[in-house]
């Protein structure tokens, strides 16, 4: 059992090389189209931290937070996100390709439907909000006052790398919620875009209700706020205790697990009943 | 009955279902919900090499089946095995055993030239190189692809594609090959093209075809058995003779004569209108036209004559109207 699901993994990677590699190579056929989306890409998220910036023209800090700070969760969010968003973005696509029917193209090829779903679409021009983020961070970075640590200096590529794995499990989620509502991209949407949104400002703005929804239910705050907490030497939010800060990755194969579960239920659910 | 699946059966269907739950509005917020048997006990098999037309009205069933013997669909009931492996079970391992031509939808890839397509089959199929280029050659002397391979699959005709769609599912040597709708849209040499290549291929390779149509000239140049369905049940299998016998179905000969006449006279057909010099004639879709274009041209001044075969649609309705007077 162990084997097969090793093999799956990587008949999986494989195809989802394959498939990627040809939608490059589909935009590189207008090469001036791909410069100009991935430049959009990139102003885009940019006004976003102009929003923040502009806030801050006003006041001294967020919900306790100074700019520098909330920079820093920013720069997690939005770079943790854009990876996410450039290896599995296009899962809200299966909706569409559900009800169009070319989802059955796929199923007749000897690859993981999840890893060819994967790479629809796969799109390069994404590179340009990873690049926005990863530059926020920086200068977050070079701005914060951080008493460094060693613990401290390995959090930060563990939190990049769990919060992507964070965001993933949300995309596949999404993607199987689809299978049983096909016109629910839009929701989808609203819990990447929308979480990435959230957690780049500090949770002390929200409503508690709301940072308890994000932190137990579906666990975005583990993308930053609480490793982020920690390396900042901030309060936690919901004073939970100091250990959580380390759980992301945990955290991060928790939500796989169990996006691919779902996956696995949403497919088996079109397989019995169709379009 | 005799167990098929276990028989020497290459595609081997017993009792097989299909049941859809279809959700339906009745009100604000209140659902109806109904079950609908798109496949109701099927039973058949095909015989390796063997190529067979399976045809329908729609909404009888056909895609079901065909999504149920690729893998797509999960059956509900019965039994079911295409080259010896479980479809719904192992969807990846029969993948490779089978090529399937969707006609509506391509599975190439639009903004890159077509050999690309190729390429990602020759890959993601695993195909030994040496056998891909024999393969490739092959297909692209066949189809006449050769002056296409560079040309991005956006820019080909809709012949062209289907062509290139037909050769994309055969790069990896399958045993059986799937057709839904081949000709659908196709001009006369295009449609003319790919039945040729098909002949060639069962021929050559042995391979089992199965095809879906609603043009009743591929199966009479292609298959030498057909099988009807209808509200998910067969109701007919045999020869596409027999099926016409079944039907009484009739072919229409359409003469144009030098200038107008009464209603002509011939044995075994029957003047079914007349629009001054052009005058239509039924005859049994069994018999040859022949004879009767024979006994004309020696009675009366002829122009012009076309032969306009039944379609699908009003074969089966004539049999279901037997069935009921019967």
């Amino acid at each position: 059992m162990a084997e097969g699901r090793a093999e799956r993994l990587v008949a999986g990677v494989r195809a989802y090389r394959l498939v990627a590699g040809m939608w490059v190579r589909s935009t590189m056929a207008y090469r001036a189209s791909f410069a100009m989306t991935t430049f959009g890409n990139f102003a885009a998220t940019f006004l976003d931290f102009v929003a923040i910036m502009l806030m801050f023209s006003r006041v001294d800090a967020l919900g306790g937070w100074p700019l520098p700070e909330v920079a820093f969760l920013y720069g997690l969010s939005a770079t943790s996100f854009g990876l996410a968003d450039l290896v599995i973005g296009s899962m809200d696509r299966l909706g569409r390709r559900v009800r169009d029917g070319t989802l059955d193209t796929l199923l007749v090829r000897p690859a993981p439907v999840l890893a060819q779903m994967a790479a629809d679409r796969f799109a390069l021009r994404r590179l340009g909000r990873v690049t926005q983020g990863g530059l926020v961070l920086g200068w977050a970075l070079a701005r914060v006052d951080i008493g460094w640590t060693v613990d401290r200096v390995l959090l930060m590529p563990v939190m990049v790398v769990s919060g992507c794995g964070i965001f993933c499990a949300v995309f596949v989620a999404g993607g199987a919620f689809q299978f049983v509502a096909q016109d629910a991209a839009e929701v989808q949407n609203a819990f990447t875009y929308g979480g990435t949104t959230l957690l780049q400002y500090p949770p002390t703005v929200f409503a508690k209700e709301l940072v308890r929804g994000v932190t137990f239910v579906l666990p975005l705050a583990f993308v930053n706020w609480l490793p982020a907490s920690y390396v900042l030497g901030r309060p936690y939010p919901l004073g939970l205790p100091e250990w959580t800060a380390f759980t992301p990755p945990l955290v991060a194969v928790a939500c796989c697990a169990l996006a691919g579960l779902a996956w696995r239920a949403g497919l088996r659910s079109y397989r019995s009943t169709g379009s | 009955m005799a167990d098929v699946v276990a028989g020497d059966g290459f595609i081997a269907l017993e009792r097989v279902e299909k049941v859809f739950e279809v959700r339906r509005k009745t009100g604000f917020l209140k659902r109806e919900r109904r079950e609908v048997r798109a496949v109701d006990a099927l039973s058949f098999t095909v015989a390796r090499g063997e190529m067979v037309g399976y045809i329908g009205p729609n909404g009888a069933g056909k895609s079901t089946t065909i999504k149920m013997l690729t893998g797509i669909l999960t059956p509900s009931g019965g039994r079911l095995r295409v080259a010896g492996i479980d479809p719904a079970r192992e969807r990846s391992r029969l993948a490779h055993r089978i090529g399937v031509v969707f006609g509506q939808r391509t599975t190439l890839w639009w903004d890159l030239p077509l050999i690309d397509s190729y390429r990602l089959a020759h890959r993601m199929y695993r195909i030994p190189d040496a056998r891909f280029r024999q393969n490739l050659d092959r297909l692209v002397e066949l189809l006449e692809l050769g002056a296409l391979l560079d040309v991005p699959v956006r820019q080909l005709s809709l012949g062209q594609r289907m062509r290139g769609d037909i050769a994309a599912a055969l790069l990896h040597d399958p045993d059986v090959l799937y057709l839904d709708e081949p000709t659908i849209g196709l001009d006369v040499v295009s449609k003319a093209k790919v039945r040729e290549f098909l002949k060639e291929v069962n021929a050559e390779r042995g391979t089992t075809v199965l095809l879906t149509t609603h043009d009743l000239q591929d199966i009479e140049q292609l298959c030498s058995r057909v099988m009807v369905i209808d509200h998910g049940r067969l109701v007919y299998d045999g020869s596409l003779a027999g099926l016409h016998e079944a039907g009484e179905s009739e072919r229409t000969l359409v003469v144009d004569l030098e200038r107008e006449l009464p209603p002509v006279e011939v044995p075994s057909a029957r003047v079914v209108r007349v629009e001054g010099p052009r005058q239509w004639l039924a005859f049994p879709a069994g018999q040859s036209a022949a004879p009767l274009v024979a006994h004309l041209a020696a009675r009366y001044p002829l122009v012009d004559l076309s032969v306009r075969e039944p379609d699908i649609e009003a074969v089966i309705a004539r049999m279901y109207a037997e069935k009921a007077v019967s």
